[in-house]
């Protein structure tokens, strides 16, 4: 079955729950094949698809909840440099976070920011990709893709200093 | 300071985002800057450990196979549907073109309109699935007061249009709430009502050029699975009223909100 393996893990992370996970990539499925007349042949499949799921999962009860709970900043917020570090290349390579607590960081972050993030780095979506999948301009894109690392790289600091 | 160039496009380094020409430009950088290379170490690091970490969840091979008989049996029924459609006759015979061509454009006609049926039928059939599942539903609202003024607000953001519901006030209906929902991947406003012992569900959606192709008619009252479902569009919004109550009732419904949509 196409893309089964990263729409359940999409969808996990979405939803952290196995079983609201199950249903929406069954109901992902049931639509895409409902729905595969609308799918223009010759554009993005992978698109198309991952929309569907997270269309599924903004109406679900814990994707309503979810979303509910917007950042304050603005998502045409430049997207700043940042701040000088003190790092270095050996510092970053001893200092490399765990599976764990790269997991509770994601789990932590706004699922505006936890889905571009999954998308880019796990599904290795372009920004064009990410950008249809979601629905949201490129330059949003890149915005809520350098705020979720942002927040990522605080939260993992901070577990570390804690 | 030179950096200030060249962090901002760290990102797009890492996500491999930039046009071949920036990347070598990116790369000679790199080799002389350590600030921005220890920015980008971390960045690559940190995306590489991401991936590997995210890969969380994995199904159970029951719900796997689950799935996969699922769409086994739909590809089944597509097949199904599929074999029936009649094959095209092949004609050799140069007098018969003429009323070949003809029977073509004939066909065409007839195809164009079928399509256009099967479409608006299946997007009638999408909306009484989710009316249905909605009566089932624990909470069927998102949003629950009868107040109109407390239901509109609520769909600020979530629905890329503007719209207005109707007074109630001396008519049968009563207003149960509002939740968001979704039409062939576009976000819409999806009302229920209360009349007797019936429920009736509004939805509103934007008229996009699939929903204002599939109802080319423009108005439309149908019978779906025993429902009774009417449609109209006006002000660039596509409106549906989807109940079991009598018909009477449905237009009544009806009548209200077109007024409200004008007003």
């Amino acid at each position: 079955m196409p893309l089964f393996d990263s729409l359940y893990n999409f969808a996990g992370w979405l939803t952290g729950n196995r079983e609201e996970a199950e249903d929406l990539v069954q109901e992902t499925y049931l639509k895409a094949l409902k729905g595969f007349s609308s799918f223009q042949q010759g554009t993005n499949f992978r698109a198309w698809i991952f929309r569907i799921l997270r269309n599924a999962f903004l109406t679900s009860r814990t994707g309503l909840k979810a979303t509910r709970t917007v950042p304050l900043e603005s998502d045409d917020e430049e997207t700043a440099v940042a701040s000088a570090t003190m790092d270095t290349p050996e510092s970053i390579l001893l200092g490399r976070a765990s599976q764990e607590a790269i997991q509770a960081a994601l789990g932590k972050l706004p699922v505006i920011f936890r889905e571009v993030l999954l998308l880019s780095d796990v599904e290795e979506m372009s920004y064009q990709e990410i950008s249809e999948t979601v629905s949201i301009p490129i330059g949003t894109v890149m915005s809520r893709l350098y705020r979720a690392r942002r927040a990522m790289r605080e939260e993992l600091q901070g577990a570390s200093n804690g | 300071m030179a950096s200030d160039i060249w962090q901002p496009k760290i990102d797009r380094y890492v996500d491999a985002e930039l046009s071949e020409e920036e990347m070598r430009a990116m790369d000679a950088h790199l080799r002389e800057c350590s600030s921005c290379a220890v920015q980008a170490l971390r960045q690559m690091r940190l995306k590489h450990d991401t991936k590997l970490a995210a890969r969380r969840y994995a199904s159970s091979p029951q719900f796997r196979r689950k799935i996969a008989d699922q769409v086994i049996a739909n590809q089944v029924i597509a097949d199904q549907v599929g074999a029936r459609r009649p094959v095209p006759w092949r004609w050799g015979w140069a007098p018969l073109l003429a009323a070949a061509a003809m029977v073509l454009l004939v066909a065409g006609i007839f195809l164009s309109r079928s399509s256009e049926q099967a479409r608006s039928g299946q997007l009638l059939s999408e909306l009484t699935d989710i009316h249905v599942a909605n009566l089932a539903a624990s909470t069927p609202v998102d949003v629950v007061s009868s107040d109109r003024h407390t239901v509109k607000p609520w769909f600020q953001g979530k629905v890329p249009f503007s719209f207005n519901l109707p007074e109630l006030a001396g008519s049968p209906f009563t207003l149960v709430g509002g939740r968001l929902t979704y039409l062939d991947h576009e976000p819409g406003a999806h009302l229920i009502y209360n009349i007797g012992a019936h429920h009736i569900s509004v939805f509103v959606f934007r008229d996009q050029p699939d929903l204002a192709h599939a109802f080319s008619t423009g108005e439309s009252s149908k019978d779906v699975l025993k429902f009774h479902v009417e449609s109209w569009s006006a002000h660039e919004l596509r409106y549906f009223v989807v109940g079991d109550a009598s018909d009477e009732s449905i237009h009544q419904l009806t009548s209200m909100w077109k007024e409200a949509g004008n007003s």
